[in-house]
This record gives C-alpha cells, sequence and structure tokens, in this order.
C-alpha cells in the first residue's frame, strides 16, 4: 500500500467519527490520497486551487472555529512557501492545524530540484510550538494520526506518499512524543527518520557482520526532539551516525547535535544532503548522488565508531 | 460627529497617548465603522467573548489595534484602564491584534493578508455549523497589494461564502507614501467586482450608509461582500489629517493629546 493511500484512509476513519476534522488541498489531492473525501464529505474536505499561503490561514480560520484542519500539499509548498502564514496564523496565533507536506526531500523524484524540499524540517523546526513528524512506514502513520488528532496544536507531517516497505507490524505500538529503539546494540547508534530507517536498519545487520553492534534509534517526531532517548543511548555507545532525508543543516542530525552538545558530546557523524539542491532523478539514483545509501550509512558508522 | 465615534477617537487618542505613538492615521479611519459594527450591527456578548454563534470581526490591517481596543473598551470587554496599557510590557493591548491576549478580539492579525484568510476560514467554518453568524472583515487599501488578499478573494467567491462582509479602509495612504503613487490599485470596485463579490462603495465617515450597505450586504445571497469605505487617513483630528501617510504611525505626546482631545469634544 503506498502511504497516501493509509493516509487517506485513516483520516477518512477519523472524520467519521470526529466532525471537527477537515481536510484541505491545494490542488494535489490526487496525489496526497485525499481526493476521494470529498465524496463522504463534501463540507468539510475541499480544495482550496492553488494558493497555499491562503489554505494556510483558511486553515487557521477554522481551526479558530471549532475544527481540526489538515492541509496537504508537496513539502516545499506546504513548508517553505507558506513560512510566515504557519508562523503567524498557525502557529503565532496557537491555532491546531496539521500541515502534510508529501514528498520529502530526494523522495520527490522526478519532480526535481524544485519540488525538493531539503530545508522543511529546518524551516519549520525554528518556529516555536511546531511538532514535526516523519513516519518510517505505514502503520507508523496509521497510528500517528489518532494522536495526531488527540494532541492540541500545530503538528507537521512528512509524508513519503508513495509506496514503502513496511517496517512495524500490527502488534507494534508507540507514542508520538518517544523516539522509538527498534534495534538494541552498544557500540555505535544510528538515529534515522523516514525513508533512512529502513536503509539504517540494513546497514546496522551488515555492521554486526563487520563486528559493530549498532543501535537504531527511529526519532519520527523530530520536534520536540526525546532528548532523553537521545542522552541514553549515547551514554552507552559515546558515538552515533544521524541519518535523514533532509539537509544536513537544520533537520535532525542538528536536532540531535543539540541534545548532545549540552549533555553528553560525542562523535556524531550525518548521513544527508549536504548543503545543496536537489535533481531530478530515482530514488535509487538520488541516494547515491547525495550520499543517503545502506553503504554510506555503514562508512559513517566505521568512522564514527574508530573515532571514539 | 456621532457621540460614540468621537468617544471611540478619544478613547483611541489617550491609548496611543499612553505609549506617546502609534498607528493613529488608520485607526481613525475606521472609527465610524468600528462604532456601527459593534453598537448596532454585531450580535457579541462582553460578558461571554467567546459566546457560540457569535458575530465574528477579524481586523486584517491589525495595525488599527488602539481604535479596536477603544472600541471593545467602551463596548465594556474590558475596562477602560486597559487603554492605558498599550504596548507596556505584559500588556493585554499589543500594538497589532491579538485573539490569545484581548478578549473579543477574534482573530490575531498582523502579517497583512494573512487575517483576510483566515476571516473567510470562519465565515466557512459558521456555513458548516450552520450557525447563522455574520463574519466581517477590515482590510488596508496598501494590504490589499498582499497576494494572498486576491487568493483569499477568489476562494470566497467560488465557494460562494455569503456570510461574510469584508470592509477596505480607503485612505489612499499607506507608510511610505500614497498607495496610488506607491503600487496604486487601479479601479478597485471593478477588481472587487471582477473577483465575484457584491460591491459597494461609500463614504466611510457616513454611519447612515455604512449601516445601509451592511444591510444591502447581508440581504445578498449566493456572494461574499465587500464595501469599500472612502475614507480619510487621521479623520477627525486635523494635525493627524494634515500630516498625510505620515499619519499611518505618530507621535502623540502629551501636547499633541491634548490638541487631539479638545478636537474631539
Amino acid at each position: 500500500m503506498m502511504m497516501r493511500e493509509a493516509f487517506g484512509s485513516t483520516i477518512a476513519e477519523l472524520m467519521r467519527k470526529d466532525e471537527r476534522i477537515c481536510v484541505l488541498d491545494a490542488d494535489l489531492a490526487n496525489c496526497n490520497g485525499t481526493a476521494g473525501l470529498r465524496n463522504e464529505f463534501p463540507e468539510r474536505a475541499f480544495d482550496v486551487g492553488i494558493a497555499e499561503q491562503n489554505m494556510a490561514s483558511v486553515a487557521a480560520g477554522l481551526s479558530s472555529y471549532g475544527f481540526v484542519p489538515f492541509i496537504s500539499s508537496f513539502t516545499p509548498f506546504a513548508t517553505r512557501r507558506i513560512c510566515d502564514q504557519i508562523a503567524i496564523s498557525i502557529a503565532y496565533a496557537k491555532q491546531n492545524v496539521k500541515i502534510v507536506g508529501s514528498d520529502p526531500g530526494i523522495s520527490a523524484q522526478l519532480n526535481g530540484g524544485t519540488h525538493m524540499s531539503m530545508e522543511d524540517i529546518g524551516v519549520l523546526r525554528s518556529i516555536p510550538t511546531m511538532v514535526i513528524f516523519e513516519p518510517a512506514d505505514n502503520e507508523q502513520m496509521i497510528q500517528a494520526l489518532p494522536q495526531i488528532v488527540d494532541y492540541n496544536g500545530p503538528v507537521y507531517i512528512r509524508m513519503f506518499r508513495k509506496e514503502c516497505p513496511d517496517i512495524f507490524g500490527k502488534d507494534y505500538k508507540f507514542d508520538l512524543f518517544k523516539a522509538d529503539k527498534i534495534k538494541e546494540g552498544k557500540d555505535i547508534t544510528i538515529f534515522a527518520t523516514g525513508i533512512m530507517v529502513k536503509t539504517s536498519l540494513d546497514a546496522a545487520e551488515k555492521l554486526k557482520a563487520e563486528g559493530i553492534d549498532a543501535e537504531v534509534i527511529n526519532v519520527h517526531t523530530i520536534k520536540p526532539i526525546d532528548a532523553e532517548a537521545v542522552i541514553e543511548s549515547l551514554k552507552k555507545t559515546k558515538c552515533a551516525v544521524v541519518a535523514e532525508n533532509h539537509n544536513v543543516i537544520g533537520g535532525l542530525f542538528s536536532a540531535v547535535s543539540e541534545v548532545a552538545v549540552q549533555n553528553c558530546p560525542a562523535t556524531i557523524i550525518p548521513v544527508g544532503v549536504k548543503d545543496v539542491f536537489g535533481e531530478v532523478g530515482k530514488l535509487g539514483e538520488l541516494a547515491e548522488k547525495f550520499e543517503m545509501t545502506e553503504k554510506d550509512v555503514i562508512e559513517a558508522a566505521k568512522k564514527a565508531f574508530a573515532a571514539k | 460627529m456621532d457621540e460614540i465615534c468621537k468617544q471611540i477617537r478619544r478613547m483611541t487618542v489617550e491609548c496611543i497617548g499612553s505609549i506617546g505613538s502609534g498607528h493613529i492615521g488608520g485607526s481613525m479611519s475606521i472609527a465610524e465603522l468600528m462604532k456601527v459594527l459593534y453598537f448596532d450591527k454585531m450580535n457579541v456578548d462582553p460578558a461571554n467573548p467567546k459566546m457560540e454563534g457569535r458575530d465574528r470581526l477579524v481586523v486584517s490591517k491589525g495595525h488599527a489595534g488602539p481604535v479596536v481596543y477603544a472600541t471593545l473598551a467602551l463596548k465594556g470587554f474590558f475596562p477602560k484602564e486597559w487603554l492605558y496599557t498599550l504596548n507596556k510590557f505584559g500588556t493585554n493591548l499589543p500594538s497589532h491584534c491579538d485573539m490569545n491576549k484581548t478578549p473579543g478580539v477574534d482573530m490575531t492579525a498582523g502579517s497583512l493578508g494573512q487575517g483576510f484568510s483566515c476571516a473567510v476560514g470562519i465565515a466557512i467554518g459558521s456555513k458548516i455549523k450552520k450557525d447563522g453568524a455574520t463574519i466581517y472583515t477590515i482590510i488596508g487599501d496598501g494590504e490589499s497589494q498582499e497576494g494572498q488578499i486576491w487568493e483569499a478573494a477568489m476562494l470566497a467567491a467560488s465557494k460562494k461564502v455569503d456570510n461574510l462582509i469584508g470592509f477596505t479602509d480607503y485612505n489612499g495612504m499607506q507608510l511610505d507614501g500614497n498607495v496610488e503613487d506607491i503600487n496604486s490599485l487601479g479601479n478597485l470596485k471593478s477588481k472587487w467586482k471582477a473577483f465575484g463579490w457584491y460591491t459597494q462603495e461609500i463614504d466611510g465617515h457616513d454611519c447612515e450608509a455604512i449601516s445601509t450597505a451592511i444591510d444591502r450586504a447581508k440581504a445578498k445571497k449566493g456572494q461574499p461582500s465587500m464595501i469599500i469605505l472612502k475614507t480619510v487617513k487621521g479623520k477627525g483630528i486635523s494635525f493627524v489629517e494634515a500630516a498625510g501617510y505620515k499619519s499611518h504611525s505618530m507621535s502623540m505626546n502629551k501636547e499633541n493629546v491634548e490638541a487631539a482631545l479638545a478636537e474631539l469634544q
């Protein structure tokens, strides 16, 4: 199942139970799995056209009227394009708006550099009160949405909208605000988010064969970061890799480093986009180009391990 | 001049005077509108500012805070003494309107263009809830240079948001100079009409005309309404009017306050 289908069907289920939930799109409903909602909820699911700034502030207005609006677009248009509307209409005004950005980082693939947000986490992380969540698979998305509706405040959901490998089974349970240790290890910690979680798990397996016992932590909520989990793991392993589908400036690497530098300084090596713009290509090609493959995680892990 | 309008103006002057300077020009230009809204038209309860189903006002030109505060204080939303705390550290009356600080303020605004979209969202919300509320919003003429205004205008007409009544404070001046010289709005009435709004253009200092225009707007179904108010920046205080665009934010020292109050008796 594509993640957008998991998103669309879970939102539909929630809308049936909760009349406060609205879904607004800016002409990308067919890409984000939300178009079908309009048949069942013609009043609460609608398109505002290609006008993202207006969408953000309209959603803030709806929130002030007691609704829980979700707005959705591609990540660059759901974040950097409407940064001020998110900051003022939504966050500063304390409105309960959920922002869904799809195709983060290199996953925009053939849409290329204009549609690739390498900076969206950084942009939103510096706005007070924003919660930033990036699921690693469909199950996590499905379980996160009711928690996000229950949470009163602005949340950014960074959605890989296409087919993605399953990591978690139905018995999986997680807390939106707790980082998730998905593999125990003692030699190094790999903090990962989004599509880099699976890559990191695979890398950890290979590292095991080379005698390095890596711990893998899925940091699905990048803000507020679960500092306790970061500190606890780093105190044990004393070195880390941070793997993210984002610029190494402003994203998860920055968030982990900010915690580490104040509490448990360690060698931490980033795997991510190294402050360059995106370009067209398939996911695999772009992962190679931007050094975000399993091999890159392994190399970074060895380097960090050697430095401790 | 209507006694309540005079009172609103006097209280606005005192409010700004308490901190020594502020957005006097664009506050004075909407005093008649504030009077008509809060004393004749809006279904609000000062004792219950969050009343369900109430009419709402979004002052998208958020810098008009002082005249909003004067009106809300006069209506009884909070004690008049609060007016003397404008922009003082810890105040409930910040420079630009903040719904989380001031009783009676329905939406936070200040980053221009955004409040207008918020008002469209609120009006859509009221339609979904079918609570019969009327949503009012005030934008500036300078603010109309923001692209977001026109995004919202298109959506409100497209969705037939007919419980929304917008006002443009067309005083012809903005911070840097005359609107006409900086970035002309062209034929503003035609623009709103072309965007599908029921559009009226009236004297913004004529309470009777404002009241009638609102009644006509409320009776109009299937379309949002825009009422363009031809106004004078700084209206009612001769030296503020004479300051022209420089009255956007100007000194209101003790001397100025006394002169202004004397004129507004």
